[in-house]
Formats: structure tokens, sequence, C-alpha cells
């Protein structure tokens, strides 16, 4: 129970449903590093290999960059962890070439519905336009996309992946991080330039650098099953107040691959975990939802969830991404996808103080925006959880007329918060320029690049997305309707988009989304955010923008 | 301040007895859902987040003060 009780969504099993099966295994090696004298240095060591630190380790290695990338298991185990992924999941993944896999594999999704007893509240569409290479979200077994990531990172040549390698000691220096290391032959040491700590929620080394969370605990136990069956729900995200089968809780229902379905349902405070994920007790709950008895378990768990933070990701050369800087309620699929967009900011800013083109300080950005981002995730994270599961009786009543008048009141159904789904944190940060014109479109400074669909010299349909990856996903002055050559800096990539130009904008859907208007320059940085817009762009404004992009 | 406390209403008394009439003959945990249901259609209605805010918060002074011994 007190166990149960610590554990994250995406942690290890909980009590009640025994050790976890083994999906997938892997095999530790002997490194060279546990032979030598002194211990060998490395410029990036990456601790865990979930999905946070196997994106991490392709997008450095895709830059050019050696990784170490430590893991203290050497097997992917099943289990209730993450299933949704974002479509900026997505775009992350398919420019560290395992996005298409990832979707095909995946079931995509777009609607959800919010019922209150049987009744229908309101449906919502996450991406009710098209033009995008991406969906909303694809649903997807985490060991499934583990897994991709493994092979992708076998294709690379800077990756030294090494399982049952686990962290038992760091000493940190002024310019490095010592890093003690046990194996099944004893430990060693390396020698870190920058450590970066994925290690998950549980993370061994967030208690090795002396840093603690601040945030709360919520005091609802929630019980994840896992069940195969054959089924006609739509492929839709439906969550259920008070719904006749559990009465006065809330559920959850959501389709993944091989037929199996996630059933998430809400049991109070002060429910029994070892009681409540044993299977004879189970079934009955899940038979009462679904209105039958043919399904098989893949996975039960109960657990408990806090939304916090670390006060700061950054530590010296010790840097925390994922679960282990932050942590949220599952109710918004804020998770895993916040700790690859923090894996994305992260990697060109690693890459470019290692290469000695920007200094540590770009790091300190890292830490500002992805805070931001943490902040915001663990806000709407909250505002979901204290929706779902009222803290008072007062907060109840409110909840309640909420949701009744909603099915009266138009207004009433933006109020109902059965989880708002993740989607990238625009970024309030020195790195971007101010504008200095007036725009339209969604294109502002420190917003996530937003895809439309281009058509390639060839005649070929192309997204943005993939012609930014195609580009080496590096600084990108982006124009419209006009020459990017004459003002793009040395090194930078140019994308025209307009009638005489490399790409057309056949729909007009990016002049519409981007507020383009012929002349316009967008500067991009390489994890495809908008460092700057410029209506009149000259070689210095561009410049200056460039500048401002890669310091603080 | 944006929230209107001088008296804004032509019939006070009239508004008075509508809140109390609506009330009546339900129970109290019926009562408690009126309440929460009429300041949240209020609220839309007033769609001026501090004026919401100042209103609540001289609501919650009132609250505090009828808590005291």
């Amino acid at each position: 129970m007190a166990e149960t009780s610590q554990q994250g969504a995406r942690d290890a099993p909980a009590g009640g449903s025994g050790a976890s099966r083994t999906v997938f295994q892997f095999a530790y090696q002997r490194s060279p590093d546990q032979d030598r004298k002194e211990p060998q240095s490395h410029p990036i060591v990456i601790v865990g290999a979930g999905p946070v630190g196997l994106s991490l380790a392709v997008d450095l290695a895709q830059r050019g960059r050696r990784i170490v990338l430590l893991d203290d298991a050497d097997r992917i185990g099943e289990g209730s962890r993450a299933i949704c992924f974002s479509k900026r999941a997505l775009e992350v993944w398919d420019r560290l070439g395992v996005g298409e896999r990832m979707r095909a594999k995946g079931v995509e999704w777009k609607v959800g519905k919010v019922f209150l007893g049987d009744g229908l509240v309101y449906g919502f569409d996450l991406l009710p336009e098209d033009g995008h290479k991406m969906p909303a979200f694809i649903n997807l077994q985490q060991y499934y996309a583990e897994k991709y990531l493994v092979e992708r990172v076998a294709q690379l040549p800077g990756i030294d992946l090494r399982w049952r390698n686990k962290v038992t000691g760091i000493d940190r220096g002024n310019d490095h991080v010592r890093v003690t290391i046990d194996t099944p032959e004893g430990p060693y040491r390396i020698v870190a330039e920058y450590l970066v700590a994925c290690d998950g929620a549980r993370s061994a080394l967030r208690g090795m650098v002396g840093a603690d969370f601040i945030g709360e605990t919520f005091e609802d136990q929630f019980l994840i099953a896992d069940v195969r069956m054959q089924a006609e729900f739509p492929t839709e995200r439906w969550f259920w107040f008070d719904p006749p089968f559990h009465s006065g809780q809330s559920a959850l229902l959501h389709r993944q691959p091989d037929d199996v379905w996630r059933i998430d349902l809400q049991l109070g405070p002060e429910a029994d975990a070892k009681e409540e994920t044993r299977p004879e007790r189970v079934r009955p709950r899940i038979a009462r939802m679904l209105g039958h008895d043919a399904f098989d378990f893949e996975w039960i768990s109960l657990y408990r969830f806090q939304c916090r933070r670390m006060q700061r990701f950054l530590h010296g050369r010790v840097i925390f991404a994922g679960d282990a800087a932050h942590q949220v309620s599952p109710f918004g699929a804020r998770g895993a996808n916040s700790g690859l967009e923090d894996g994305e900011n992260l990697a060109w800013k690693l890459d470019l103080v290692l290469a000695g083109s920007a200094g540590h300080g770009l790091l300190e950005s890292y830490d500002l925006e992805r805070v931001q981002a943490a902040d915001d995730n663990i806000g709407h994270s909250t505002r979901s959880t204290d929706f779902i599961a009222p803290h008072s009786p007062f907060e109840r009543t409110l909840r309640n007329a909420t949701l009744r008048l909603a099915k009266r009141a138009d207004f009433a159904k933006r109020m109902v918060n059965a989880g708002r789904l993740s989607t990238p944190t625009a970024y309030d940060t020195p790195l971007s320029t101010p504008d200095t014109e007036a725009w339209t479109g969604r294109a502002r400074p420190g917003t996530a690049l937003v895809d439309a669909p281009l058509v390639d010299e060839t005649g070929h349909a192309r997204f943005l997305t993939e012609v930014f990856a195609q580009n080496g996903c590096r600084f990108t002055l982006l124009t419209y309707g006009a020459n990017g050559a004459q003002s793009a800096p040395p090194g930078v990539a140019v994308v025209d988009i307009g009638p005489q130009a490399g790409y057309r904008d056949a729909t007009g859907a990016f002049a519409q989304r981007w507020g383009a208007e012929p002349g316009a320059a967008y500067l991009l940085r390489p994890d495809g955010y908008v460092a700057a817009r410029m209506k009149v762009p000259s070689a210095a404004r561009v410049e200056a923008a460039l500048a401002r992009a890669q310091a603080m | 301040m944006p929230l209107v406390t001088a008296s804004n209403l032509a019939d006070p008394d009239a508004a008075y007895r509508m809140i109390v009439e609506a009330n009546r003959g339900l129970s109290e945990a019926q009562s408690a859902a009126l309440q929460a249901a009429a300041l949240l259609l209020l609220a839309n209605h007033v769609g001026d987040a501090r004026v919401l805010q100042e209103a609540l918060a001289l609501a919650r002074e009132t609250a505090l003060e009828a808590a005291k011994p």
C-alpha cells in the first residue's frame, strides 16, 4: 500500500499483480571501459533507456554526437505505462526516423467523448483540420515505442547502449561528472562531460544531487487494467463521470493496438491496493462496464499520482529530463510526451555547447523553457485531477453542477475537465526575438513548428515538418515569396515557399497558419520552434535573431 | 474596482425574493447544487475574470466573518 501510493502511472508494477512479464529481452555486454586503468571520458552519458533517454540519444547521434546510454535493466517489461503519444511526439520521432513505424503500429485517434451517467455531455476533436503529416494522437503500448527506439539506436554508430549498467554514485566536478556504475561483473567508473538523467519517476540521480520535488500528491486511487478483447467501440477516448457501471466514480476507456483496451477506474482514497488488484475482484467491475465477460487481463495496477517537479532541471553538469524532472497525473497524456519535448529541447543545445558554438549558458534556457512547460503541464493536470477527484463536498457539488449544466448550457461544456490533452507549450523565452510587426497566424515566436502541406519542385506532396527534417534539423530560414539565400547567414538552412520557389503552398494552408504575406521570413530553431518572424527580413535582422537564439 | 457594489437592480427586494423562492422546498444538498449552478451561470454571463475575482474575494471575506465565534 505504501509502496503503491508512491508510484506514478508509468512506474514499475504495483502490488497485487506480481512481477511484470518480459516483453523484449536484451543482453548485457562487457564494455572495454570496464578494463581501463583510468576512467574513460565521454562527452555525453545518458542514464535511463526509456522513451526519453532513447529519443534523446537518437537525436544527439543524428547530430553527430557520441553517447553512452546506461540502463539498469536488460529488458522491456509489459505494463500500464504511457499509451497516448501526441502529434508533437510523433513529429519528433519522425525526424528521429521512427515516426512512421510508431504510427503504423499505433491506433490513431482525435475524438474524445465525455459522459455523465450514460448520457453524452460533449465530444471534442483534437485536430479538426487536414494538412498535417501526423495525427492528433496515437495509442501505442510503451514497450513497442521503446523497442522501435532500441532498434533505431542499433542503426546509429554513435550510441553505446549498455544494459544492466546501474549508476550507484556520482562525483560532481566543475566541468565533468565522475560516474560509478555497477554491472553483473562488478563496478567500474567513467567520466561524463554532461550527464543526462532520464531515469524515471523514482530517479536515483535526483537523490544523488540532493534535489527535491515541489508539488502535490493526490489521495484518490485509480485502477488501471489493460484487457484483451474483441470489441466494437470506436477509436475514441471515452470518459465517464458517475457511470451506471461504476457509481459515483469516473472511468476511462481507450483502445490500443493488438485488441488491447486501457480501462481506468477511479476507486477513491480508501481503496485497498492488494485487494483491489486481485483479478477476481477486478473482473466483475470491468464486466459491468463492458456488459460481458469475454476478456483477458494483460495488466492490472493501482496507483496514486503526483503533480510536481524539481525546482531546477539543471544541476551543473547533471541535467534532468522526463519523469525524473517532473510528474503529472495521466489525464492529458502529458507525461511521456512532455519528456520527449524535454529531449528535443535539450538535444540541439547540448550539441551546440559541445561544438563550442554556444556557451554553457544556452543550457540555462533548457531549464527556463522546460520548467515553463512543466508548470504548464502540471497546471493542466492538477485542474483535471481536481475536477475528476474533487477535494471537498463543495468541490463535488460545483463539479456536478458543471456537468449537469453542460447538458443545457454550452459554456459549461468547456468547463468540464476530463483531461486537457497534451500540446506543446509556447515558450516565453529570451531566445525568441519579439515581434516588431503586426502578425496573424499561429507562428508566434516560442511556438512549435506548425505543419502544413507543400508541393515540391517535382510535384510531390511534402509536409513542412518533413522538409525541415530533411535539412538536418538545424537553424532554418523559412521564407514566403522571397529569396532566403539573400538574408541567410552561413550554416543556416533555407526553405523558400512561393509560386516561384522550391516549395509551393498549393492549398494556402501555410500562408493561413503562419500568417504569411509575400516577403515574410521565419527563423526556426533546430528543434523547429519559431525564434523570430519578419515581414521585412534583412541579413542583419536574421543575424541578430540567430545570435539571440543561441545565447542566454 | 470593476465590480459594481452600488445598488444596480431596479427592485432589490424582488431580486432577493427570487433567490429565496428558487430555493424553497429544496433539500440542503439540492440548494447547494442550485447555488453552484447559479454561480457558474452568472459568472459566465458576466464574462469578466476581474469582476469574478473581486466578487469572490468580497464573498470570501463575508464567509470568513460568518465563521467567527
